[in-house]
């Protein structure tokens, strides 16, 4: 139960911090609350097959694969793979970091990682598509060809400012996601 | 999508299943300690997103990166799209929205970059996996990049 109490600590602080406020300004108290339970809707939803899927691939694919295609010296292959299955997702953000915890374990290289990730937050498929249909094919198609570069320079950054040990502390603690 | 999600999902789920029942307990049961592991993070980021999102509404967001607002519109943009988590289907009409109320291409793209690239609210999930560190240079990176987006953005599309 301790031990409970103390891991929702900042959620608990949090949460009492926004009664306090419906307290004193009812209206804004109650919108937030009406979005948070937007977004735990959302959360609810998109979270069961995210896991699944870092489930499978835990158990699935063999690390060797993992190497081969995405790992150290995998070079442009590893670059269009980590592109593609970023670009290929589906939901928020932070949905994409425990997968990452995944190629980390399997020994994906790490600016693999970095640009899975950024790739993720903002080349998806779906999300261009919706971007394509309200801002129009121009505006979409520009911040895409922007974007690609973009999250390669980003990600090769990250590897130089990142030191080894550092990056394999990221690595070793990734080895405890499902602890 | 969502859908697309539980589609894929359920058919490799399902194959699993079939051809080895002992390891896909083994991965579902990976599946849930690994959600229930971040779960207290995920819990503070959607009440952060609630209250933010109560504070800084459409009509709030339009009146700061409204028209001929220039860099300065462009820069709270950018930290606007930082602190907000906008699912992108409600952001895509929204920003077109903003569009039509007179707000101008650059703020646009840096808010959509930011929105998309950088989030503050989200650090708490980040942090866990990534570290203090990589986190917060991630994120400098992306919204720094995003003042390049807007830039490109605002010569192609006033062409």
């Amino acid at each position: 139960m301790k031990k409970i109490v103390k891991r929702y600590r900042v959620f608990l602080i949090v949460l009492a911090i926004m009664l306090v406020i419906t307290l004193f300004n009812y209206d804004l108290g109650i919108n937030a609350f009406g979005v948070t339970g937007y977004s735990l809707k959302e959360m609810i939803l998109v979270i069961p097959p995210v896991f699944v899927l870092l489930g499978l691939l835990d158990i699935w694919v063999p690390r060797e694969t993992m190497i081969k295609y995405m790992g150290e010296g995998s070079g442009l292959k590893g670059i269009i793979l980590a592109f593609f299955i970023g670009s290929a997702a589906a939901g928020p953000l932070y949905g994409a970091f425990p997968i990452a915890a995944v190629f980390m374990k399997k020994g994906v290289k790490f600016s693999n990682i970095m640009i899975f990730i950024g790739a993720w937050s903002t080349t998806k498929i779906p999300m261009f598509l919706f971007e394509m249909a309200s801002m129009g094919a121009k505006f979409a198609i520009t911040r895409l060809l922007i974007d690609i570069p973009g999250i390669i320079i980003i990600a090769f950054i990250l590897s130089a400012v990142m030191k080894e040990d550092e990056i394999k502390k990221i690595y070793e603690s990734a080895e405890h996601f499902d602890d | 999508m969502n859908i697309a999600l539980y589609v894929v999902a359920g058919i490799l789920l399902v194959f699993s299943f079939y051809k080895d029942q002992k390891k896909t307990k083994m991965a579902l049961k990976k599946a849930w300690k690994a959600f229930e592991n971040i779960l207290p993070e995920f819990l503070v980021v959607i009440l952060l997103v609630g209250l933010l999102l109560a504070i800084m509404n459409p009509e709030m967001i339009s009146s700061i990166i409204g028209d001929k607002s220039g860099w300065l519109g462009v820069i709270l943009a950018a930290v606007i799209g930082s602190i907000t988590l906008i699912p992108g289907f409600v952001a895509f009409p929204m920003t077109a929205l903003l569009l039509d109320g007179g707000a101008g291409y650059m703020q646009i793209g840096a808010f959509i970059s930011t929105l998309m690239m950088v989030g503050i609210v989200t650090m708490p999930v980040e942090i866990k996996y990534f570290g203090k560190k990589l986190t917060i240079y991630r994120n400098l990176l992306a919204f720094l990049f995003s003042f390049v987006v807007a830039l490109v953005i605002g010569v192609v599309m006033s062409r």
